[in-house]
């Protein structure tokens, strides 16, 4: 538990506590300032720079000149979608810590993108389909009916779905497909080959269709996420005391369970299975802002995004000549800072 | 991470047979005796039918049982000694020792995601030995011993060197199990990611050579990669079976631990350092065997209904998962494809099962 977070939950109600959703309400102020700076490098940084600036005033006021081609057309949907990509995976990772109670899950725990990739190394074998934008509606498809297996799974009993029965029945679908995508990609060297350089996760060449197909399912997502928050706030408490206080454990879960599916499904199918992202953002939101989930939720989003931009900037300017994924930034970067980030301080318990 | 009982127990409490030996006390329990017993007559049954029928080569029981004692013709003694004997062997060895790994892991972490995958042994391995098969492949400048033994060494040092790099990097003043967890993940995000990328740059089929390595496969088995697995387990086995008293009491939580009279700090390393070299030395001579460390002790556990997992009955219950797994992958396809596809196939849906079927007995 961060100070700010102990310390405001020992303060009566009153001015005081007040004070502290300011600062909380600061906090997210600077972290939006954060996110527009990881957006401006964004469109200004790559194989063309162009001064933010100018990048800025050919969004506005296209002039029809080649930085505005490149501004408008490649860049501003690029790092739309990065944006939406990061916010999807980081709200999700903190649904799906949440939920599980467990500080290693991240968003693909309830075999939603292997039931993506499963669906894409399926439709490439059987079908050939061979576009981003024809995988992204096998890989939305196949993330939601893995996680509804899961969650069907899970929750057989009198007492819905509990956090380990969660936790383990996700780690088995996601056993299960991984097997089936290793056998069906050593069986057809095709598969093999859309598929490697598919699980990277990319932001790189998604034609701004792509955008479009998977914004509906992030926005449904987002929603129920907030109205998920409240609900994981008593669910924290565990299991027995919520249902004491009257919380419909099942309808929670299975709210969350939903949001979880249609962001990381429509995260995945977009860009890839990005990792790093949705295991490290709760963490960090956590650590800034305490166990607040209504606080929480709007911290990861903003984070993930900010997250995502970075990395994919990074990307484009390390590699020379071509660019390095955003999904291997992310780890080859993410996996120190995350790592001194766990060292510098307590780490808050789920 | 507990499960959170369904409802109170009947208050009177059981009396438990228990034997004594000096200051020693053992439990006597049925059931999960029962299903270690069982367990292993499975794999006895699947390590002979290993024996019997893994290629088409045409050999009776009576061939085999002639081979074994020394009187087989040169074609018999070559299969029976060189294809089959160190395949299945390699199988059964991997297997219990991925399960036995798992089992320690989960219970010292309290936690069922804990795995060599999880804690950064599997992936450390993998990017040892992608390495060698990727730029030994490239140059095509590798043969003999190099090209015999440079991926399991590759994978051995890879392993190794990236849980040292965990344990050190998680420790402070003790291994605190999230942490140890988190960092772990921490690592293995980034060899995969590592891995990942570098067979995105390859040649396809070596990226398919990496990928039938990375799902864990029986094709290279032979005598060498059976003796460090037998002497890993050798040693390594009586040595967790020392510290199982000292395991059971540490997923009591550290205090409880400290009041039962254990050294939390030395014996939760001295654990994690077993089941580390176990999964690296597994890992090494088959690759990362897909969800057999995860699934092994959960399943063992649940068919024992204990708290926590068995050490030994997780050990052979990876051990004849690997086996079975290993048998369908040689046999089902003409197309061989590797053990690591068919233990998740046949491993997720009995987990499943028993998940559910846990369920219904609440319910009831």
């Amino acid at each position: 538990m961060t100070e700010a977070g102990a310390s405001s939950l020992r303060r009566p109600r009153g001015p005081v506590s007040l004070l502290g959703r300011r600062r909380r309400a600061a906090g997210l102020l600077l972290l939006i300032a954060l996110l527009s700076a990881a957006a401006t490098l964004s469109i200004s940084v790559g194989a063309r720079a162009i001064p933010p600036p100018e990048a800025w005033r050919v969004l506005f006021s296209p002039d029809g000149g080649e930085a505005s081609v490149i501004v408008r057309e490649l860049r501003l949907p690029r790092t739309l979608l990065g944006a939406l990509v990061g916010l999807a995976l980081g709200v999700a990772g903190v649904l799906m810590q949440s939920h599980t109670r467990n500080p290693i899950a991240d968003p693909s725990l309830l075999g939603v993108s292997q039931g993506a990739a499963c669906a894409v190394v399926v439709s490439v074998f059987t079908l050939g389909v061979t576009t981003l934008s024809g995988y992204v509606w096998f890989a939305i498809a196949g993330a939601l009916l893995s996680s509804i297996v899961v969650f069907a799974l899970a929750s057989g009993g009198s007492r819905g779905p509990t956090p380990v029965t969660l936790v383990l029945a996700g780690a088995a679908m996601t056993a299960l497909l991984t097997g089936i995508i290793s056998g069906i990609v050593l069986l057809d060297e095709r598969s093999l080959e859309v598929f490697r350089f598919w699980r990277i996760g990319s932001l790189a060449g998604r034609p701004t269709d792509v955008l479009w197909q998977v914004l509906p399912f992030l926005l449904a997502g987002g929603v129920l996420a907030v109205a998920n928050a409240p609900g994981m706030n008593i669910l924290a408490l565990g299991d027995d005391v919520a249902t004491a206080l009257g919380q419909r454990i099942r309808r929670v879960r299975a709210t969350g369970v939903l949001a979880i599916a249609l962001l990381t499904g429509a995260a995945v199918a977009a860009a890839g299975p990005i990792g790093f992202v949705g295991l490290m953002t709760p963490h960090l939101a956590r650590a800034i802002i305490g166990p607040d989930h209504r606080w929480i939720v709007p911290y990861a989003a903003l984070l993930g995004a900010a997250i995502v931009l970075f990395a994919d900037v990074v990307g484009r300017v390390f590699a020379g000549s071509g660019e390095v994924e955003v999904g291997v930034v992310l780890a080859m970067v993410g996996a120190p800072v995350f790592v001194a980030l766990i060292r510098s301080r307590r780490l808050v318990s789920l | 991470m507990t499960d959170s009982p369904a409802r109170p127990r009947p208050a009177a409490p059981k009396r438990r047979r228990s034997l004594r030996l000096g200051p020693l006390t053992l439990l006597w329990r049925t059931r999960p005796l029962l299903v270690a017993l069982c367990v292993f007559a499975v794999l006895v049954v699947a390590f002979v039918r290993a024996l019997l029928s893994f290629d088409d080569y045409p050999m009776g029981s009576a061939d085999v049982v002639r081979t074994l004692v020394g009187g087989g013709d040169s074609g018999e003694t070559f299969v029976l000694f060189t294809l089959r004997m160190p395949r299945a062997l390699t199988a059964a060895l991997v297997g219990a020792a991925l399960g036995l790994a798992g089992a320690i892991m989960q219970s010292l972490t309290r936690n069922p995601l804990a795995s060599p995958d999880t804690l950064g042994v599997t992936w450390g391995a993998s990017v040892g030995a992608i390495a060698v098969i990727i730029l030994g492949g490239s140059t095509g400048q590798v043969s003999g011993l190099v090209s015999r033994l440079g991926v399991p060494v590759g994978a051995l040092v890879g392993g190794v060197l990236v849980s040292m790099v965990v344990f050190g990097l998680a420790w402070s003043s003790g291994l605190e199990s999230t942490r140890l967890l988190l960092v772990g993940v921490a690592a293995s995000l980034f060899c995969s990611n590592l891995v990942y990328w570098a067979m995105s740059w390859t040649q396809v089929q070596e990226a398919s050579r990496a990928q039938t390595w990375l799902t864990g496969s029986m094709h290279a088995a032979d005598w060498d990669r059976v003796g460090p697995a037998a002497l890993a387990l050798a040693v390594l086995l009586p040595l967790s079976l020392a510290a199982a008293h000292a395991l059971r009491a540490l997923t009591l939580g550290d205090d409880s631990a400290r009041g039962l009279g254990v050294r939390v700090e030395r014996a939760r390393l001295l654990l994690l350092l077993i089941a580390t070299l176990l999964a690296c030395v597994a890992v090494s001579a088959a690759g990362p065997i897909t969800f057999v460390a995860l699934a092994a002790p959960q399943i063992a556990l649940r068919l024992c209904k204990l708290a926590q997992p068995p050490l030994v009955t997780s050990a052979l219950l990876g051990s004849a998962l690997t086996l079975a797994a290993d048998q369908i992958a040689a046999g089902l396809f003409t197309v061989s494809l590797p053990v690591g596809v068919f233990t998740a196939v046949l491993g997720a849906p009995y987990l499943m099962y028993l998940i559910v079927r846990r369920h219904r007995e609440h319910h009831l």
